[in-house]
């Protein structure tokens, strides 16, 4: 394991110092063409965007900033946002784990068309999602008569916002597990079956120890959207300032109102989630690849 | 009483019939080895000894008692995956404490049941490995060792040797025979290489397309194939389309077919053959080096033969006419399987002179 570790990466470098022949690449003006291309498009998209939110939303001063996000309205905003969160994504955690076990390791009918539900919520806009949940549990609604009679309110109200992430968010830990179980099969949990464990242990002891990192990186992707979601909450929420605003929105009122340090200010926070969750997600990756290879140039031992 | 009975095991999967009324039997202290081509069922018959496949009908027994609904949890048997299906993330020592530790036995139990596995498999000191830091022949006999630890009844294994490579797999197949002598347990396993089935098992059950074609000791399989699957399967044959073209098999009846093994077969000029007498005259169609013998096809008639000629003897080549001595063949008549032994053979000069 030890050795396998530098011998990869010596292999590595070993690639990079080799230039390809001359004939297996392009004349130097085309390279340098395509590169910068893609450069330009690189930094116009993505880098000059993330560098204006915060270069706004230091214009006027650090205190500015953080006074802006000392606000009560942007406290709420960001205590109503985390709460979501806090629902939403256990809730996914279970219903997805769930899904992609049934999915991937049982034969059942019907199958297919588990699979493209699960799919429905990136399929559909997510104001129609929001629009959905209205016209269900508002106060013209299907439900919406009973509510009102028993006095539970869930449209203009954290459930109706939890509600709208939870079904945004249903598909990304889901998604992310079903094509890594389905390549896992079922071998180990049918080995486990024979040597005597119960269905309860194969899964904590087998299922779960495997697609670890599939999960945590499903559950980070699902974080960030849940926190992030605009569209849907918009319609559920209400906008009722300190009281059913989320961070986007808060932002999007912010904005409206002219307070452009402030908007950026709250803004960043979205910024540095989306920074921290990149982050997290390359270092899932790169263990998760690891554990996949460890010790592969080892294999090659005789018995 | 057998160990395991199987009486008319059949199970499809939409239509395709994966077992066809299947019944055998297995002593207890057996190896027996489960041959056939790849699709042919096997696997599925294994499955279903393991609890892992429900049978559509038919009964499965183990000890005489009726196990077909009794969970893969409960049967106590240890299974080896052709992919050994090893727990990833489990070292060594934890792969093969699982079933004990399942058992709920006390951690010096499992240390010492776990370091004498370790030892009988030649894997001391490995313990600590990952499965992705072995072999495939040490990853082989980890799962060996796993399925024995919690010492079942009736070990199952799922082309053992598939993944390994061709000359580790040979050294594998002599210490898998040597360790099932030693643990002596009744052992079914399943192959599509009949070498294989030849060298380890003690018995070898064909199945083709669902059906049990023949079970017997690999010598009696050989030298005896009851139908014409295991005529052309079992060993190396030439289809033979008009037998009675061949010299010696002239009283086999005109366009019956049959089977015939190169070792049955003697290529060459009159002096080199043992009983020239018996031989008939063809022309060499094709010459291959295989190694240690040519290998050479000869046209008879209308039908197309093959066999081995040593290294030593002067070499034939496409064109030459030459002298074939067969031996035996395979008679093939409605699915049935007669040996037809050349009739000059035993009587080489005929009674009226």
């Amino acid at each position: 394991m030890a050795g396998a570790v530098p011998a990869v990466s010596a292999a590595r470098g070993q690639c990079a110092a080799v230039h390809a022949a001359d004939h297996l690449t392009e004349h130097a003006a085309v390279r340098w063409l395509l590169i910068g291309i893609a450069l330009l498009f690189l930094g116009l998209f993505l880098i000059l965007p993330l560098v204006t939110v915060f270069v706004e939303a230091f214009r006027k001063g650090a205190a500015l900033y953080f006074a802006a996000l000392r606000e009560k309205e942007a406290l709420a905003a960001i205590r109503l946002t985390l709460t979501t969160a806090a629902f939403a994504v256990p809730a996914n955690l279970i219903f997805g784990l769930a899904a992609a076990w049934a999915v991937s390791k049982f034969r059942f009918r019907g199958k297919q068309v588990l699979l493209t539900l699960i799919d429905l919520p990136f399929a559909v806009s997510p104001v129609i999602s929001g629009l959905v949940f209205v016209l269900l549990f508002g106060a013209r609604g299907w439900f919406g008569p009973w509510l009102s009679e028993h006095d539970v309110k869930i449209i203009f109200a954290l459930p109706g916002i939890v509600l709208a992430t939870v079904f945004v968010t249903f598909p990304f830990v889901a998604r992310e597990l079903i094509p890594l179980m389905q390549a896992q099969g079922v071998q180990e949990e049918e080995a486990a079956a024979t040597l005597g464990a119960s269905g309860w242990r194969i899964f904590w002891k087998v299922t779960l120890p495997n697609i670890k990192w599939g999960l945590l990186y499903g559950v980070i992707l699902c974080n960030a959207r849940a926190m992030g979601e605009f569209g849907a909450v918009s319609v559920v929420s209400g906008h009722v300032r300190g009281k059913t605003n989320t961070i986007p929105l808060h932002v999007q009122i912010l904005y409206n109102e002219y307070k452009f340090t402030a908007a950026f200010a709250v803004a960043s926070l979205l910024v540095l989630l989306a920074a921290v969750t990149l982050g997290v997600k390359s270092f899932i990756e790169w263990k998760h690849h690891q554990s996949a290879h460890t010790g592969a140039e080892e294999s090659g031992d005789p018995i | 009483m057998s160990h395991i009975e199987v009486r008319g095991l059949t199970k499809s999967f939409g239509g395709h019939l994966a077992a066809d009324g299947i019944s055998f039997a297995i002593g207890k202290g057996s190896l027996v080895g489960l041959l056939g081509p790849s699709g042919g069922g096997k696997t599925t018959v294994l499955r279903m000894l393991a609890g892992l496949e429900r049978p559509d009908s038919g009964d499965i027994t183990f000890e005489g008692v009726r196990v077909n609904d009794i969970p893969p949890q409960k049967r106590g048997i240890g299974l080896v995956f052709q992919n050994y299906a090893l727990f990833r993330h489990m070292n060594v020592f934890d792969n093969i404490a699982f079933g004990l530790t399942v058992q709920k036995r006390s951690k010096t139990y499992i240390r010492e049941r776990v370091g004498e596995l370790l030892e009988l498999t030649g894997l001391a000191g490995l313990a600590e490995r990952l499965p992705s830091q072995l072999s495939g022949g040490q990853r082989q006999r980890v799962a060996f060792a796993r399925a024995l630890a919690p010492q079942p009844q009736l070990l199952l294994l799922d082309e053992p040797f598939a993944a390994i490579d061709a000359k580790v797999r040979k050294e594998l197949r002599l210490w898998l025979r040597d360790m099932i002598d030693r643990v002596g347990i009744t052992t079914l396993f399943v192959t599509h290489d009949q070498e294989e089935a030849v060298e380890v098992a003690d018995e070898i059950m064909i199945v083709n397309r669902g059906r049990l074609e023949q079970k017997g000791s690999p010598e009696h399989i050989y030298g005896t194939p009851q139908t014409p699957f295991v005529a052309g399967f079992i060993g190396e044959s030439s289809r033979v389309e008009a037998v009675s073209e061949l010299h010696g098999f002239e009283h086999c009846h005109e366009g019956a077919k049959a089977i015939v093994r190169p070792e049955f077969i003697e290529i060459g000029s009159p002096r080199e053959l043992r009983l020239p007498s018996a031989s008939g005259q063809g022309i060499v169609k094709a010459v291959f080096f295989r190694g240690t013998h040519w290998q050479v096809e000869v046209e008879v008639g209308t039908n197309r033969l093959f066999g081995y000629r040593d290294l030593e003897q002067p070499a034939l080549h496409p064109g030459d006419a030459t002298h074939v001595l067969v031996h035996r063949a395979y008679l093939v008549s409605g699915g049935q399987v007669s040996v037809v032994e050349n009739r000059y053979k035993t009587d080489p000069m005929p009674v009226h002179i």
